[in-house]
């Protein structure tokens, strides 16, 4: 039987615990619990949601289908703004990914425990939504079967190889390897979390499976050493690794002579601004699966009312480098770059800009106020208007900058099509799929770093408990 | 060839007469480092444990060395790099040189993204397939499975070893041993 430690009330004021159960067993089931379930008794309201979101992700195909049938004309895309939803998109999903890594890596080496309730789902987030991305780049290729033309493979029907001066090839090796990495790092921390399902397995199936998955892991201490050294480099790694593939996503724009991209300062806004929609939207899986799962004594107040802190934090980056891009658009004195922004806040597109700005720059403001921040249902609306922002601000930097070009008989105005509207609601439901099938069937929050915590916080108390005696 | 499964798994060290160690079980991670630290001073060499998440101090009192994983990542992480920038020179300058928007054939400063993510998968992989590979992993089995608590070292329950292989180990005493250093449920496992 494990102690049960008296916690100290009035430490407890202070310093609230990062996790609340009785002994590891207790959390091992109530984590477990959720995915082992018989599936044929899962609760109605899952098959159905399931269902929904799983149809969302046919009209994926559909749309997909009929763009290759038809080519990408199919999408709004056409001179002068030959990108358009796609690359907004595409920029939107990667950015949504990035905060799984920051919450895995950066914080990690932060020594941030409070990251342990989240990195799982938010590591899952992150694959789901970089294979959301890679969608669009890959379709918006036209011929998605010469995919393999993007790497530096010899074959014979290409005949030259990429051209490593573009940024573009450079994303490509970016996001590819963000993909890569992260699902390592993803499948790493759940092995031992596989091996607790493998132990606990009660038919023949999912020993088999879970068996298999976690290649026979028994939580040895060498095996503990390896793996906790594996998971520092990995996160060393991955620090830097966030940092640039966003940074290289920038450089798409930067590296370019139109003006409101030709910015020195592209690659920490779009970081920032990555890590602003990417916890926006870990907030808005966490929020709906602490309640509909009951997980609030691992996922609690505190862990949210950090992740706000971070959206503070970020939004304000974000609304910073705005006043920035203006400041330097009109003390550039070029007059491409001035017409540029006073365009985007004043012209065609002003609506879009001033959806940005306020999803963006005034509502994170709230957070200054720790009612907020501790509000469930205001958080849930925030991050859900954050990601309506970030979505808008890729869409103005990319829209506004194009269908201005530098001659005036070119100028144009874009507007999606039902094709461009269906291929990005596809998405959506691919993503929610993906995550759906993840919360049910995979441990979905780290079983065994949670049980760290949990054995560090008894040693924290007892000490107190000591002391005060 | 004839194969007799008898000797296969003599071979394999495996069988109801083969003993491969003593294992005892604990319900604290704090019990279990000063459980193996007190076996430790006794003699024993090879020693391991086996716990639901890691416990800290275990390594030092069992004598468990310090990975070595680095050391291996840090050959590939170069590999990677170098990868990256032959990669782009070969392809840019050597092989089918074109002029692209008046761009030098190679230039360090260009390659720099390409070779960085490059350093970064080679390092990942090395990281990932190392520390499988350090740890013996995949295995199918292991004798520890056969203890009546291992199916509780992922959830709640630490588990102390010493392995037959250890000099000093004798199945009688080095029961007792654990016994004495308070484990529960000591059992001595055959391979």
């Amino acid at each position: 039987m494990s102690v049960v430690v008296e916690q100290n009330p009035a430490l407890m004021e202070v310093n609230p615990p990062l996790v609340r159960a009785n002994s590891h067993h207790e959390l091992t089931e109530q984590i477990s619990a959720i995915t082992e379930g018989d599936v044929v008794k899962t609760p109605m309201k899952y098959w159905i949601t399931l269902g929904i979101t799983s149809s969302i992700a046919g009209l994926l195909l559909v749309m997909l289908t009929f763009l290759v049938w038809n080519g990408i004309g199919v999408w709004g895309n056409n001179r002068p703004v030959g990108w358009a939803w796609d690359i907004t998109n595409f920029v939107f999903w990667i950015g949504i990914g990035h905060a799984g890594t920051l919450i895995s890596a950066v914080l990690f080496l932060f020594r941030q425990k409070w990251r342990t309730s989240i990195n799982r789902s938010a590591e899952a987030m992150t694959i789901f939504a970089v294979m959301c991305a890679g969608i669009f780049p890959l379709f918006h290729t036209g011929r998605p079967w010469r995919a393999y033309w993007l790497f530096p493979i010899p074959n014979t029907d290409l005949n030259i190889w990429q051209n490593f001066r573009s940024p573009l090839i450079w994303d490509v090796f970016a996001v590819n390897t963000y993909f890569t990495v992260s699902a390592l790092f993803w499948f790493t921390g759940l092995v031992p979390d596989l091996a607790t399902l493998r132990d606990r397995a009660t038919t023949k199936v999912r020993q088999w499976i879970f068996g298999a998955l976690s290649l026979g892991w028994r939580g040895s201490a060498r095996h503990w050493s390896n793996y906790e050294k594996a998971y520092l480099i990995l996160a060393a790694i991955s620090t830097p690794l966030v940092l640039s593939v966003h940074s290289i996503v920038s450089f798409d724009f930067a590296t370019s002579v139109i003006p409101g991209w030709h910015t020195t300062i592209f690659p920490p806004y779009f970081v920032a601004g990555a890590i602003f929609s990417g916890f926006a939207c870990v907030l808005t899986l966490l929020v709906i699966a602490r309640w509909t799962l009951n997980l609030d004594n691992l996922i609690t107040i505190k862990h949210l009312e950090n992740m706000n802190k971070i959206i503070l934090v970020t939004g304000s980056i974000v609304g910073y480098a705005y006043a920035t891009e203006f400041f330097i658009a009109w003390y550039s004195g070029n007059p491409y770059e001035r017409f540029t922004f006073i365009n985007r806040a004043f012209g065609p597109y002003a609506w879009a800009y001033w959806t940005m700005v306020s999803c963006n720059v005034i509502s994170p403001q709230f957070f200054w106020v720790k009612k907020f921040r501790r509000s469930i249902p205001f958080m849930f609306i925030l991050s859900i208007t954050t990601n309506i922002g970030m979505w808008f601000e890729r869409f103005v930097i990319i829209v506004t900058s194009l269908h201005r070009d530098f001659l005036p008989g070119s100028w144009g105005y874009f507007k999606p099509t039902w094709v461009d509207i269906g291929t990005f609601v596809g998405t959506i439901g691919l993503f929610l799929t993906l995550f759906l099938l993840f919360a049910r069937f995979l441990p979905m929050i780290a079983i065994s770093e949670v049980k760290g915590v949990l054995a560090n916080e008894k040693h924290a108390f007892k000490g107190e408990e000591v002391l005060a005696k | 060839m004839n194969l007799n499964p008898e000797e296969i798994k003599d071979k394999l060290g495996l069988g109801p007469d083969k003993v491969w160690g003593a294992i005892g079980e604990f319900s604290e991670p704090d019990e279990l480092v000063a459980a193996g630290r007190k076996i430790k001073e006794m003699g024993y060499t090879k020693l391991d444990a086996m716990s639901p998440f890691p416990v800290h101090g275990i390594d030092d009192a069992i004598g468990i060395p310090p990975s070595r994983l680095g050391w291996m990542v840090i050959w590939f992480s170069a590999l990677g790099a170098l990868t990256g920038l032959v990669l782009i020179w070969w392809v840019g300058a050597v092989n089918y040189p074109v002029v692209i928007g008046g761009k030098p054939l190679f230039d360090f400063t260009y390659s720099i993204p390409v070779t960085f993510e490059l350093t970064i998968l080679f390092s990942a992989f090395a990281v990932f397939f190392g520390m499988w590979a350090f740890n013996g992993l995949p295995q199918l089995y292991h004798p520890s499975f056969k203890h009546p608590s291992a199916y509780r070292a992922t959830d709640d329950r630490f588990l102390l070893v010493i392995e037959a292989t250890d000099p000093k180990f004798d199945p009688q005493q080095s029961v007792e041993h654990l016994k004495s250093v308070g484990a529960a449920m000591v059992e001595v496992v055959e391979g």
